[in-house]
């Protein structure tokens, strides 16, 4: 490749923009948060901290991640939360109901299918019917929870059989602090695989390239070529997929099943996307900053914890941050859009 | 050199409506043609037909030698046949090396986006038609003009032969379009043909070899630019000769309309004074950036003056909003009535009178829906508006007619001064035409008129005085005939 300019000024360059992206500043955030946070508590510097968050921001990951697949090709689901638990649930169900020896990968297997299952039946409706994917998913999501709970079970599972009863106890990583000892716990590794995947799959495939470019111009992907139904179709069933794996996330580090729990708490993930960059329009969103964002989140609420700071502060707090990070990504438009004007064009 | 395209007696139906009768065109390799015509002369009809979107009725279609009664969109897209559309098809959200190469990497049947790859071939366009951007700018933060060279590199990517690009200077300033032609002689030089599908009449002499006029579906003159002018090809694209006459200039005793004292705007335009007499249409050129196009919004309210004195009719008067504007008797057309000055989804009727609600409301602001029809029909008639009924949605007409109904609106309310901002951009001859000799029967009804514009055509044609603008400053006042297009470039651009 020829080299159009000086190696040091493309390295600057390159430096700047990433210094500009939002994946920056958010980890800038995430590094300031916790130095103040030390500062006043001591105990807070420590890996049992970076464990605990870690595990903390599993679900929210996991579930905002589907959430922005969809939210790519401009389409907002609202039923994540609900095909989640419906996922989880069940799963967890059959394994009580004795059907498999509670086998934590299968039980991760049958969510994910469960999840993929009701994912399908959004994409279904959002194709037949042309509807917004906003309308289709708010009616959807309470259908499956009033399936759930009519022909499923209303039923709290306090314990679990199996390895779905003591996989939240689970361990890798053991590091001993102070007097005691801290873990990492072994569902991380698989979900920053996974993180990975997606990463590759929405920056490397043209599946992925093809769910940004519907999100960006849809009669402009049309027009290149793209299947932009098939795209959303996918991006549905995916996030299906997503949201059922979320639900077990959910139910398997609880350690309980709660057919009346998850719903109503969508919010958290959604945070998470948004605070990671992602436009509400679509088009627009990483893996990188939707995972950085969940992180924030959670480390928010765990040093509101150690701080002593009552839980309904928390959610201001959470609230402000994503205040902080819409005006923000705003003003930073409007100082280009206005560059732009300013300059007259050839000069 | 070889023919890249050619179309013989080609002639389409559309029911009992013929959209093409008889048309033929050639266009031949590394040239630059142009494809003129007001809109609703046949001009999309042929662009569909010579990439396969169309099928014609009777007729040939020749392209590199192979002779074809009709192509398929697969067979034109095979021979190199491309179409840029208006709105470009870019992925504003995406890089420039994406939106260049996604498109032939899905029709390559690809699984993997090639990123290094794509960008190779971005960087290597780019440098060769000495465009100035990097394969890894987004594309939404590019300049108009950039975002054409993108489309054009897309095109060039999949090997086009013989690229169409409809109104590719519909929404550039003077100068970006100068950028685009460089580029479009670059794209030339590498034997590619270019048929540009303009109405933009200097810019079609300007830069094509070859020009085809049509007129209700048929050829009505076709040949090398240097037998035309502009004259000869309003003429021919209308069917009608001359521009409007200027109306008689006011008396120089007549009273001052308006009178700006050092008026400013923070970051864009400083101390700028000047008035319009009653009766006179007085012109503000400059380029994008120079402030001519918010000086005009600034006498509207939109957005107020930071500092400086407006007076209408003699009178002091502090313009801080549009309501303030048209208490002192101001109309405004602005210049993106897409956004700014329409109601797309509402009727004409509806958008005609919105500015006027009160003489169309009854008891209790009930609206009287008779007395807004019966304004609808009114503009329909005396402003010639093309469409079936007052009824008909504003988002449904041509750009030309959309100006006429924001034109209707201001008419009713019968302001003393009437601020324009482009008046006529993305506006085809005709009714830009009509667009003038309206605002020339108005201004000898007595009303003023002030236009910002970077037309230069258009401000010489229609203003009795021009003041230029230039990188926020007043630098010149023209005044009738001293005011000639070359001195008005000139002064725009200096």
């Amino acid at each position: 490749m020829k080299a159009t300019q000086p190696y040091s000024r493309r390295v600057v360059s390159r430096l700047l923009t990433i210094g500009q992206s939002n994946e920056f500043v958010l980890v800038l955030v995430i590094v300031v948060l916790c130095l103040l946070v030390g500062l006043a508590e001591r105990n807070f510097w420590n890996l049992g901290t970076a464990f605990d968050i870690a595990r903390n921001s599993l679900e929210t990951v996991v579930f905002a991640l589907a959430f922005l697949v969809v939210l790519l090709v401009g389409g907002i689901d609202v039923s994540f939360d609900a095909i989640g638990i419906f996922s989880g649930y069940t799963a967890a169900w059959i394994a009580v109901s004795g059907y498999y020896d509670s086998d934590i990968i299968l039980a991760f297997v049958l969510a994910g299918l469960i999840g993929l299952g009701l994912g399908a039946v959004n994409a279904v409706i959002v194709d037949r019917l042309r509807l917004p994917v906003l309308i289709a998913t708010l009616a959807t999501r309470s259908v499956f929870v009033g399936v759930l709970l009519t022909y499923i079970g209303a039923f709290w599972y306090n314990f679990l059989p199996g390895q779905l009863g003591d996989f939240h106890y689970w361990q890798v990583i053991r590091v001993p602090v102070g007097r005691g000892s801290t873990s990492l716990h072994p569902l991380v590794i698989p979900v920053l695989v996974l993180a990975v995947v997606l990463w590759l799959v929405l920056s490397r495939t043209m599946f992925g390239r093809g769910l940004y470019a519907v999100g960006g111009d849809a009669e402009a992907a049309r027009r290149a070529g793209f299947p932009v139904r098939r795209l959303v179709f996918m991006a549905l069933c995916l996030a299906g997929l997503l949201a059922g794996l979320g639900g077990m996330v959910h139910v398997s580090l609880g350690g309980n099943a709660d057919p009346y729990e998850l719903v109503g708490s969508e919010l958290t993930p959604i945070a998470a996307v948004v605070l990671g960059g992602a436009s509400i329009f679509g088009g627009k969103g990483t893996v990188l900053g939707t995972v950085l964002g969940a992180v924030l989140i959670s480390l928010i609420n765990y040093s509101m914890v150690s701080l002593g700071v009552p839980a309904a502060w928390t959610q201001v707090i959470v609230g402000l941050f994503i205040l902080i990070a819409i005006a923000s990504q705003l003003m930073r438009g409007r100082r280009r859009a206005r560059s732009l004007l300013a300059i007259p064009s050839g000069a | 050199m070889p023919e890249a395209l050619r179309l013989d007696s080609i002639t389409k139906r559309f029911g009992g409506v013929e959209a093409l009768r008889d048309v033929s065109f050639e266009l031949r390799d590394g040239s630059v043609g142009c494809l003129v015509g007001e809109n609703g002369s046949g001009k999309s009809t042929l662009i569909k037909i010579a990439t396969g979107a169309l099928s014609p009725d009777s007729g040939s279609i020749t392209v590199a030698g192979h002779s074809y009664d009709r192509l398929s969109p697969r067979e034109a897209i095979s021979q190199g046949i491309d179409v840029i559309y208006q709105d470009l098809s870019l992925f504003p959200n995406l890089t420039v090396a994406e939106n260049i190469a996604l498109a032939s990497h899905v029709r390559e049947g690809r699984r993997v986006f090639d990123g290094r790859g794509s960008r190779r071939v971005a960087s290597s366009l780019l440098e060769q038609l000495g465009v100035p951007v990097s394969p890894d700018d987004l594309v939404g933060n590019l300049g108009p003009a950039e975002r054409q060279a993108t489309a054009i590199c897309r095109a060039l990517s999949q090997e086009a032969r013989l690229l169409f690009m409809d109104e590719p200077t519909a929404s550039l300033t003077w100068r970006e379009v100068e950028r685009l032609f460089s580029i479009v002689r670059e794209v030339r030089a590498r034997g590619v043909a270019i048929c540009f599908v303009s109405h933009k009449l200097d810019e079609v002499l300007d830069i094509s070899d070859r020009v085809t006029v049509l007129r209700n579906g048929q050829v009505v003159a076709a040949g090398p630019c240097a037998e035309f002018d502009r004259g000869t090809l309003a003429q021919a694209m209308t069917g009608r000769s001359g521009w409007a006459e200027r109306p008689p200039r006011p008396l120089e005793e007549a009273l001052p309309a308006l009178e700006v004292r050092e008026l400013s705007l923070a970051g864009v335009f400083e101390h700028v004074s000047l008035d319009v007499r009653k009766g006179e249409v007085v012109g503000v050129a400059g380029l994008l950036g120079s402030g001519a196009a918010e000086l005009v919004g600034v006498v509207f309210g939109c957005p107020p003056a930071s500092t400086g004195e407006i007076r209408v009719a003699g009178r002091r008067r502090s313009i801080r909003s549009p309501i303030d504007a048209m208490r002192a008797g101001i109309g405004y057309v602005p210049n993106d009535r897409l956004r700014d000055g329409l109601f797309l989804r509402h009727s004409i009727a509806t958008n005609i009178v919105s500015a006027n609600i009160g003489a169309v409301s009854g008891f209790a602001g009930r609206l009287r829906r008779g007395m807004m029809r019966a304004h609808g029909v009114r503009a329909i008639e005396s402003l010639h508006i093309a469409a079936r009924s007052p009824d008909a949605l504003a988002g449904e007409l041509s750009g030309g007619n959309q100006q006429k109904v924001v034109l209707a609106r201001w008419l009713l309310r019968r302001p003393a001064l009437l601020v324009l901002n482009g008046p006529t951009i993305g506006v085809d001859v005709g009714a830009k035409e009509e667009i003038h000799n309206l605002l020339a029967d108005l201004s000898k009804q007595g009303v003023s008129i002030m236009m910002a514009s970077d037309d230069v055509p258009e401000l010489v044609a229609t203003c009795h005085r021009v003041f230029v603008l230039r990188k926020g400053r007043l630098v010149a006042q023209m005044t009738g005939s001293e005011c000639t297009q070359e001195k008005l470039q000139a002064e725009m651009i200096a």
